[in-house]
């Protein structure tokens, strides 16, 4: 089962062409790294995907659910608000600079959506929050507040605060870019355990090494196409194109 | 003066603390949601609003507040008297006359001034939360209204608290110029013992009446900004 479709994709921020013409799908439990130079669009094909973003053409179906209807004189005509909705609480988006809710504390980031947006229980909400602190590595953290945790404890909070909503499909933007090297590897660890229970996952990252491990299907973007994608092994280990293997060999060293 | 004089002069400013806090309350309650509106239509997109909001806050914080009150005061019966017959029609319900008056006019002159003012903090207080919140706020589904009053909001008013502050102390010293307008208050109570005592002496006591207000506020405001000290 796809729970992503992007076909023809294009994003333009007046002349300037950010992303042009890129299609490619996600399978249920797969996990797809992005990689490619910075500036290269992958944010902004994630943020595109995720509403952030108007796109300029193509569509983008997640679990079934057209994002866009149609195109008028070339404007995209999207889905009513409702089914605009349905499709982002399909979603989970993390950040790279976390963007956790600063006066709110640990257990409120996580439950405050559930709450007023799927309108769970406080009760309810609370225990599913816990568990996920739980699973995080951080259960002694629930009444403290952002700004004294450590950035990669920050990440974690943002992580749970988005599966707290049980979302068919996680997208990460450059989830270590804002970390300290040391920090990096609870993100990753974490990430693998996703992984491992099958969650369905985009992973915009530069660490090279995670993304051969952790993925089934590489992503290899530049100048806002997609150059090669394929696995890992294909991607990575043996780059057909000459910019794929251009770009890995600033990794080898 | 007399120490009895100083006393007599004493209960009297008292008895008038009461309509100066008429107008610092009136002025508070009624500008600060104002200027809250003024700030979210400042942020319309089609122009022509944004400009008029512009040239609005243009205005009031361009000009002096004395004169705001005078031209409000006055103006209303000018109007009455001499323009076009729909303004005069919209201007029929107003009695000039009635005891209410005065000080309608006069809070009507602090409210805009003063919600000017409240409207810039307000929407520097809004501008200053990083896009990031919105982002978040969007992907986890919060609609527009809850984003804005369960993430937004809270963030702006720990934000705004400071210079918030700084316009409400100000206020109180601003009560005094409603006696522009003959508006029985401490200030003009005080310049009136002052010709009748040939002293200095009620006029130091008015001060001293300032004084103890903005020193209660201070506290006040203070432990406002340290209760919202909770987080960063």
């Amino acid at each position: 089962m796809k729970v992503l479709e992007v076909n023809n994709l294009s994003k333009s921020f007046g002349t300037l062409e950010v992303i042009k013409d890129i299609s490619f799908d996600v399978e249920k439990g797969e996990v797809v790294s992005v990689i490619g130079p910075s500036g290269s669009g992958k944010s902004t094909l994630l943020r595109c995907i995720n509403q952030l973003e108007r796109v300029s053409g193509g569509t983008i179906t997640i679990c079934g659910l057209d994002m866009i209807q149609s195109y008028e004189k070339g404007k995209p005509v999207y889905a009513d608000n409702k089914t605009l909705r349905d499709i982002k609480l399909k979603m989970g988006l993390i950040f790279q600079n976390f963007n956790l809710f600063p006066h709110y504390s640990v257990l409120r980031n996580i439950t405050d959506a559930q709450i007023h947006v799927l309108k769970r229980s406080k009760e309810k909400a609370e225990a599913v929050a816990m568990e996920l602190l739980k699973q995080m590595g951080l259960p002694e953290k629930a009444d403290a507040y952002p700004y004294q945790l450590s950035g990669g404890q920050q990440q974690r909070v943002s992580i749970a605060r988005a599966l707290a909503l049980d979302p068919e499909i996680l997208f990460f933007d450059e989830p270590t870019s804002a970390l300290d090297p040391e920090l990096t590897g609870e993100i990753l660890k974490v990430i693998r355990q996703l992984a491992a229970k099958s969650m369905t996952m985009v992973i915009v990252t530069h660490e090279m090494a995670f993304a051969r491990d952790v993925a089934d299907k590489v992503i290899f973007m530049d100048q806002g196409v997609i150059i090669e994608q394929g696995t890992p092994e294909q991607v990575i280990n043996n780059p057909s194109s000459e910019r794929t293997k251009m770009f890995l060999s600033r990794f080898e060293e | 003066m007399t120490w009895n004089q100083i006393l007599q002069s004493t209960q009297v400013l008292l008895s008038y603390l009461l309509p100066t806090l008429k107008v610092f309350f009136y002025t508070l309650v009624f500008s600060m949601p104002l200027g809250v509106v003024v700030a979210v239509i400042k942020k319309i997109r089609f122009k022509p609003i944004a400009w008029l909001t512009n040239i609005y806050i243009l205005i009031m914080r361009g000009t002096p507040l004395m004169l705001q009150i005078i031209a409000v005061y006055y103006a209303i019966p000018m109007l009455k008297l001499n323009s076009s017959p729909w303004i005069q029609n919209l201007l029929s319900g107003i009695d000039v006359r009635s005891d209410t008056y005065q000080f309608s006019a006069l809070i009507l002159a602090f409210i805009i001034n003063y919600a000017a003012y409240f409207a810039e903090i307000f929407r520097g207080g809004i501008e200053s939360i990083p896009i990031g919140q919105y982002e978040a706020a969007s992907s986890l589904g919060y609609t527009k209204a809850q984003t804005f009053f369960r993430i937004i909001l809270p963030q702006v008013i720990k934000r705004i608290v400071p210079a918030s502050s700084n316009e409400i102390i100000t206020l109180v010293k601003d009560t005094a110029l409603a006696s522009v307008v003959a508006y029985p208050e401490i200030f003009r109570i005080a310049k009136e013992q002052m010709n009748f005592y040939s002293s200095l002496v009620p006029l130091f006591v008015a001060g001293l009446f300032y004084f103890i207000m903005n020193a209660v506020l201070t506290v006040a405001l203070g432990r406002l900004e340290k209760a919202l000290d909770y987080y960063r």
